[in-house]
Parts: C-alpha cells; structure tokens; sequence
C-alpha cells in the first residue's frame, strides 16, 4: 500500500475559439496517508474527477506533480503507476466473461495462469461472484447493475495495486443498491488495509465511508478533514451547506449591542417583517466581540433548531411550511420573516402544523458563524 | 387480443406490401425474361411469365459469356483481397479519426470527407496515368491495392461506430496495461463486427458489381471478372440476347443474394446500432 502525494496540482484547459482558458484543478495540496480512505466530494465541476484521473493518468497534468510511495509518476504511463480504478460506468469489456475480464490485466503482465486462478477465485468468492450462482462464465450483459459493479471490483482487487482509484462507482445503481455496495467497500477497505481514493459529488457516500473528506469547489480544494470535523467545523459557507442532509440553516443579520452588555443576532429581515433576536453567551460574545454591529451569517444545523422548547434564551417563532414525516424523525419546512429553514426533530406530534406558527429553540452553543463577505467561518 | 400479432395498421401493411412488389419487380423481370426464348423476351404487350420455362438458357449463356469460372475465380479474388483490405485499412483509420486526441484530426476528417464528393470520373484519368507510370496497367493490381489505403465512406462508418463505443472501455484497457494497439485489437474490434461486416458486405458488392475498374485497368481476357465478360452478352451484331444476358446476370446477382439473406440481422444491426449499453 501506499502514500499518495498531491503538490501544487493544477488542470488548465486551453480556451478554444476566442473563449478563455478553464482551470479545472487550481492549486490542489493534499497527502493521503497509507491505508487511508480518502473521499473528493464536490458539485459537478468542481475538478474532483480530473483530480483522480490525473493520479490514474488519465489526463495529463498541466503543473505539479503526484508522487505515490514518494516516486514522481507524472511522465509515468497508468499502466505503470501500479494503480486500479473503478468506474462509474463498470467500463467491463462486454465481449469477455467475467472471469477474462478479471484476468485480463494479470495475462497482460504475464502473471502465470495457476496465480491468475488464485487471485480471480479469491476475489470472486469475496465479492460473493461463486455463491450462490457462479458468474464467472457470464458476459457482463447477463448480470444485474451492482453484479457488474461487483465484478469492477473485482478486476481493480485481482491486480493488488498501490491504491485504489474509485470514479463514483455507486452513482448507477438504485438506492438500495448503492447502501448495500457502500457498505461492501467499506468492509473491503478494511479487509484489504489499502489505500483508497474515492471521487462522489455524494455528501452521504463521503461522510460515511471516509477516513478524511477532500471538499471541492470550481477546481479549489474548500477544507480537507475528518467527516465530523467537517460537519461541526466547516471552513466556509460552502462546506457547512454541501456537507450534511438536511442542508445546515443560514441566517443573515446584525450582531448587536444588548442590553445585558452581550452580543444579540437580529435577522436582516425586509420592510414590514419582525425579526427575531438570539442573545449570544457571554463566550461568544467575547468571541465575536470585534464583529460587533457588522453583518454575519448564523448556521444552524436542523437538529438543533428544537421545537417548543427554550434553550439559552434564544428562540425564533417561524411558520410551518411542510411537515415531512420520515419514521425514525420528522423534518419540518418553516419560514421567518426573512428566511426558510428546516428543523429535523423526533417529535411526532407535529402533524397538521401546516401554516401555524412554531416556537423554536436555538442551540446557540453548536452554531457557526460566517463572514458575510468571504463567507469564510470566523474561528471559534 | 393476440399479443404476438404485429401492431402495424392493415393500410400500412397494404401500403408496404405494394412498395415491395415495385422494388421487386426488376428483379422478378431478370428472372423471368432469364427463362424465356429469345422471341417472348421482347414482346408488347410485355408478357410476364414464360410460356414454357428454358432452363437451358443457363448453361447456355455461361456458355456464350467465355471463360465464366475463370472469370467468376478472379471476380472472387479480387473481392475478397478488397475485403480484408478495406475493413483493416478502414478499421485502422477510423480508430485515429474516433478513439485518438491529435491536433488537426477534426481537419483531417472533414478533408477525407470531402473526398467522398469527388465523383471516380473525376479522377479517373490522373488515376490512370498514376498506375501507368507504376507499370501496374493490364495487372489486377489497381483493382485491389487502393483497397488497402482506407476509403472515405468506410472510414466515416467505423468512426461513427467507434465513437459509440464508451471511453471507459480503453481507459480500462490502457490501465490493465493494453497498448493503444493492443485496445485497437483486442477490445474495440472485437465489440466492431456488426460494423466489421457492413463494410465487409458493401465492399463486396461493390467489387463484385464493379465494371468501370476492370473495363480500365484489365488489358487480357484471362483477367475480366464477370461484371466485364457480362459485356460479351451486349450489343452484338445479331442484336443482344437478352435472355441469355438476364440469365448470366441472375447468376452473376445469386451469391450477393445469397450473402446478404446469410447475414442481414448483422448487417442491419450494423447499419442502425448506435452504441453499446
């Protein structure tokens, strides 16, 4: 296994016919450790794709330079990178059974055929391809989606390479599917001890399979961490609205003088319309001390807007929306007067709330706070 | 209802129906003339059927022609030597054109295209003078080495064919450790052969039915192919023989027919196929 090493890496594309050029990948910096499962996570078009195909050499690298296990690869063809990928479209050879396509990497390096037998069995039993039918004689048109996604899998774990290249594999397979497979890598991952680069634009798939999330935005790495740090601790606007499902609650306002001498939020709210006001602790006061009387932004997860329920002084009255009962917990829409949030609650007794107002309770202690104009999170 | 039964409108059927017997007509006209005696080949009001079928117009006409298996031996070499040529210059060609990033290719293309416009009595003449100057007149070598230097229409199938098999596939193949030639052989090929026999089947007929190639190039009688030693039927003093002339031209027409019915689920799926999913 390996460590992969990403220095000052950019993708330029020259502009064609007048327009100008596109930078797809803008300064990326990161180290994935040995054994790591690291994840890129983005909207489309944010480079997380032109990032992984430049490890797998695939696109050609414009400035910088990736280096695995410490050894420059950049002029180095991807046969030779000793890497393996899975794509997102399988990309199995249709006119080979399953077994040839397993083997088809391994008899181009003149592997031996007993080895070849033993490594494609071995990976086929894993990936559960013996039992209970043997896919192996199979051509990839008589298997199901996540079958040939298996056999993808398989193909990349015969070859036992440095690392793992993952172009987001699960994004055909229907949503069970994709829950069933998700768990398999991450039970590969752990069996094989391996390092793994995994590229989703899916917050879920990256918050629950990665060791560390690389989150990406118009070619620029936004904050590299730990999926919880980055669900507490985002580093800008972008982080805390990408990650996490129901999207955090952005509030824009005023941090204002209150009358106990600590800081209160008021929400910029239009002409007509009542804000509401939440007096911050006399901590983030004190932290926010020199952002007094300037616009900031307040982010609040779902989770902890509580509804009915008073919590540090600070609560909003909103009008309910939509009820969206899920089982397990219930997501209420609402709006105040300036903005629309969402509250994710285990109270079930909030059915036939639409159009009536709610008092909800801000836990203030778990709120972050942005800059309005870099939009960057002010530290904590 | 019967869910097996066709849900084609019955006027539409009507309408089909009518349009394949005029398509057809030609050719049941060769067959039929092609059985007559020479006195019942030419008679107004035309008459459809032969009074008595001469099936010794047949082995009579072959007769008539010359040489036929001589003739029959080179039309088939030279249309399998235009055959392998054309799929495997065109193949190749059409992989740089479809599955390789060059500067310059989408120019290159458009000019290969445009090729295609010139008609061959254009360039008929130079092309003449190129092969005298080879000393290649009177040998089958015009008939069959331009085969091997890809044509446009060929080229312009496979490219489109090629275009719709999935980048993946060779992105996969050149990590396993394939050589770009080794994608070409060994994966885009393979995935090709209903595109591979369309151009196989028209290239065929095309060299089976070429008359204009062997009138130019061939200079003795031991090398016409069939489509030239159909001439021998033509206008001769005593009028053409016309029953004679259909009969060969049945016979010269038989192992395309043949071909094509062999082969027409391929050829077809070639034709129409888009891409692989």
């Amino acid at each position: 296994m390996a460590k992969v090493l990403i220095e000052n890496l950019y993708k330029i594309y020259p502009g064609e016919k007048g327009r100008p050029e596109k930078v797809a990948v803008d300064n990326a910096n990161f180290e994935i450790q040995d054994r790591e499962f690291m994840v890129l996570v983005g909207p489309s078009g944010c480079g997380k794709t032109t990032t992984l195909r430049m490890v797998a050499g695939l696109e050609e690298i414009t400035r910088g330079a990736i280096y695995i296990d410490g050894k420059r690869i950049n002029e180095i063809p991807p046969k030779d990178r000793d890497i393996a990928m899975v794509f997102q479209n399988y990309a199995l050879y249709p006119h080979m059974s399953v077994y040839r396509n397993m083997a088809f990497g391994l008899e181009l390096r003149g592997v031996p055929k007993e080895e070849i037998r033993r490594r494609v069995d071995s990976a086929a039993r894993t990936l559960g391809l013996l039992e209970p039918d043997n896919l192996l004689e199979r051509k990839p048109k008589a298997l199901s989606g996540g079958q040939r996604q298996r056999v993808a899998l398989g193909r990349a774990i015969v070859r036992e390479p440095k690392a793992f290249l993952f172009d987001e594999p699960l994004s055909n397979l229907d949503a069970k599917m994709r829950v069933e497979t998700r768990t398999e890598i991450s039970r590969l991952h752990r069996q094989l001890a391996s390092t793994m680069i995994y590229v989703t634009h899916d917050q879920t798939e990256a918050m629950t399979m990665a060791d560390r999330i690389v989150v990406m935005r118009y070619g620029k790495i936004q904050q590299i961490a730990a999926p919880l740090d980055l669900y507490h601790q985002p580093a800008n606007l972008f982080v805390a609205g990408f990650i996490g499902s129901p999207p955090m609650n952005f509030f824009k306002g005023m941090l204002t003088a209150s009358r106990q001498g600590t800081l209160e939020f008021v929400e910029r709210v239009p002409a007509g319309q009542s804000p509401f006001r939440a007096p911050l602790s006399t901590e983030t006061s004190r932290r926010l001390s020199s952002r007094k009387d300037q616009e900031v932004i307040l982010g609040l997860r779902p989770e902890h807007l509580h509804p009915n329920s008073l919590t540090s002084g600070a609560s909003l009255e909103a009008t309910v929306e939509v009820v969206e009962p899920m089982g397990a917990e219930t997501f209420v829409y609402l709006r105040t007067g300036g903005h629309a949030c969402i509250c994710r609650t285990t109270q079930i007794e909030l059915m036939d709330l639409e159009d009536k107002k709610l008092s909800l309770g801000l836990d203030l202690s778990r709120a972050v706070f942005f800059d309005s104009e870099t939009e960057a999170a002010i530290p904590s | 209802m019967n869910p097996t039964r066709s849900s084609v409108p019955w006027f539409s059927r009507v309408v089909l129906i009518l349009l394949g017997v005029l398509f057809l007509l030609p050719f049941f006209w060769m067959v039929s003339t092609s059985l007559k005696p020479l006195n019942e080949t030419m008679k107004l009001p035309p008459q459809w059927l032969p009074s008595s079928p001469q099936w010794n117009n047949y082995p009579d006409a072959m007769q008539a022609m010359g040489p036929f298996w001589l003739y029959a031996r080179n039309s088939l070499l030279l249309a399998f030597l235009n055959v392998v040529g054309t799929v495997f210059s065109s193949a190749f060609v059409a992989y740089g054109f479809s599955r390789l990033d060059w500067r310059g290719r989408d120019g290159c293309f458009f000019v290969l295209l445009a090729t295609m416009m010139i008609p061959f009595p254009v360039v008929m003449v130079p092309i003449y003078g190129l092969f005298r100057a080879l000393g290649w007149i009177g040998t089958f070598q015009p008939l069959w080495v331009p085969a091997f230097l890809a044509g446009a229409f060929n080229v312009f199938l496979l490219r489109q064919f090629f275009l719709s098999i999935p980048r993946d596939l060779s992105e996969a193949a050149r990590i396993d450790g394939c050589s770009e030639f080794r994608i070409f052989w060994q994966i885009i090929l393979p995935l090709a052969k209903p595109a591979l026999l369309t151009v196989a089947l028209f290239q065929f007929m095309a060299t089976w039915n070429d008359f204009l190639g062997p009138l130019i190039f061939l200079a003795r009688e031991d090398q016409y192919t069939l489509a030239l030693g159909l001439q021998a039927l033509q206008g001769t003093i005593s009028g053409t023989p016309w029953h004679h002339l259909m009969a060969a031209s049945t016979l010269v027409l038989l192992p395309v027919l043949v071909l094509f019915f062999l082969t027409q689920r391929t050829f077809i799926r070639g034709i129409a196929t888009t891409g692989l999913k």
